[in-house]
């Protein structure tokens, strides 16, 4: 059970690893809180979806369970864009047409196909929490680092002197890309002499 | 080296390697070096030691880090490094470029595998990410000699936005506006004219560049003479002979077919004068070599010689 939950951490992280949901993922991480928004709405998507899913996984015929799929994802996000929309406005604007596109996130069908419509409920709830918090990782990191460079703050805090110039190359999707590219490099290493320890 | 000499048949051995070619574009860009220098006076030093201590201190580090083969010997690093200088604004920052000498060699470069597995020329990968980052120091421009802190355009700036061409003379000695190593047209062509003599780049690539050029700019004259420079500006001003001599011919990044020379320095040509043109940038020799770069091994495939009684190009 800890398994599922843990292996979209690390192991199976949907960013670093399985490289799903690049569209949300290079786009809106320009700042880490918005990388922290986006996280947490598709966590909520893919936990409910999976949750639904994998309840009525034995009432779903076979031939048209992507579409049944869709209805289901596209209602939670339907749910996550409105609720944005009524809390938080300015984030929400920020995120623009990435929220309702968490509906065509790769992760949230891949994990509603290959695990949600297998598996019971409560090993599908873990498994797309997993997944949820690994994303919302990646992209707190990545808009974290994109930040710092681009803009001299985390979070709106200032880090960086008065005197640093921003790399405004790091807001701009080239940023997005080197950033991203550099941090898989990263993880990669670290992945490597983790698992050397280990055997 | 010695172990692939097993060979049958009368073969001669040629002294070039990879280290005799590098130091010998090393040595052509000397004269583009001190003309710099010269024109430039401590900020051309500056960034230029800025930019070359970046380079190398980059390979060692990461060759040593990663435990491969130090590559110092070969010179690639040292080369970078003067060529990404002689292609910035003498009065940058000295921590950008060393910035942007880091990141030629550790995403230029070292990311591929090294030299000769990289797909984009290292230096302008380097000009090119410091233009996206730091846009504004990229394209301040210091006067020569007088190097007062009063900026001033470069002769394709003022071409393209105020319609005033500079005066041949001045471009050719290289009295004007513009990166460290792209003012003196003679220097340049000095350098140029000595890689030619020891073969160490082919003449088809920088004449088709600046056939390419000359024709293109040529037409656009004689259309409307009030509206485009002439083009011999167009050869003389800007990065044109920097750009078709020392890296528009960089073994690694361009074709190696004779074809398919020609028909990487045409589309050079054709790229930087679109974006001189027409573009929203005064030059376009670095995303012209750029561009050609990414399609290298696309033109490698199309213009591969055919084979001897065969009948296409597999």
């Amino acid at each position: 059970m800890i398994k599922d939950f843990a292996k979209g951490l690390w192991k199976e992280n949907p960013v670093f690893v399985q490289v799903l949901g690049m569209c949300p993922t290079l786009a809106v991480t320009t700042k880490a809180l918005f990388g922290l928004s986006m996280g947490l709405a598709t966590t909520f998507v893919v936990v409910s979806s999976g949750l639904v899913i994998s309840s009525i996984r034995r009432f779903v015929p076979d031939q048209v369970r992507i579409p049944m799929f869709t209805v289901i994802i596209a209602t939670f996000v339907t749910a996550a864009d409105y609720f944005l929309k009524a809390n938080f406005f300015q984030i929400s604007k920020a995120l623009g047409p990435y929220v309702p596109l968490i509906v065509v996130n790769c992760l949230i069908l891949g994990r509603a196909e290959a695990f949600a419509s297998k598996h019971g409920v409560a090993r599908s709830g873990l498994d797309a929490l997993g997944m949820g918090v690994g994303f919302t990782c990646a992209l707190v990191v990545l808009g974290a680092c994109r930040e710092i460079l681009g803009a001299g703050t985390v979070f709106g805090a200032r880090i960086m002197g008065e005197g640093f110039t921003n790399w405004i190359i790091m807001v701009l999707p080239a940023g997005a890309f080197i950033t991203l590219g550099l941090l898989v490099g990263g993880f990669n290493i670290i992945d490597k002499k983790v698992s050397k320890k280990k055997g | 080296m010695n172990k692939f000499t097993i060979s049958a048949s009368p073969h001669i051995h040629s002294p070039v390697d990879t280290t005799f070619m590098m130091r010998g574009v090393i040595k052509a860009l000397l004269p583009a070096v001190i003309a710099g220098v010269y024109f430039f006076r401590m900020y051309a030093v500056g960034v230029l030691a800025a930019s070359i201590a970046g380079c190398v201190i980059t390979e060692w580090l990461l060759r040593k880090t990663r435990r491969q083969e130090a590559s110092l010997k070969d010179s690639s690093a040292l080369l970078t490094g003067m060529l990404l200088a002689l292609v910035l604004p003498p009065a940058l920052p000295l921590w950008m470029a060393f910035l942007g000498g880091v990141v030629s060699i550790a995403l230029g470069k070292e990311v591929f595998g090294g030299l000769g597995k990289n797909v984009f020329n290292p230096a302008l990968l380097g000009r090119a990410f410091l233009m996206a980052a730091f846009p504004v120091a990229l394209t301040t421009w210091t006067r020569p000699v007088s190097l007062d802190a009063v900026t001033t355009a470069t002769p394709l700036g003022l071409a393209k936005f105020e319609h005033a061409v500079t005066p041949y003379a001045q471009l050719f000695l290289g009295n004007v506006g513009g990166c460290i190593g792209e003012t003196s047209a003679l220097a340049l062509i000095l350098g140029i004219l000595y890689l030619l003599y020891h073969k160490i780049i082919d003449w088809r690539v920088p004449a088709a560049y600046i056939g390419t050029v000359a024709l293109f700019s040529g037409v656009a004259w004689a259309a409307a003479p009030q509206l485009y420079a002439p083009p011999l500006f167009h050869i003389l001003a800007g990065g044109l002979l920097i750009g078709a001599g020392f890296m528009a011919t960089d073994p690694v990044t361009t074709p190696v077919t004779a074809k398919g020379r020609w028909v990487f320095g045409a589309g050079c040509g054709l790229i930087t004068m679109t974006i001189r043109l027409w573009g929203g940038l005064p030059e376009g020799v670095m995303y012209s070599i750029l561009c050609m770069n990414a399609v290298t091994p696309l033109i490698n495939r199309y213009t591969r010689p055919r084979r001897y009684g065969g009948s296409n190009g597999g």
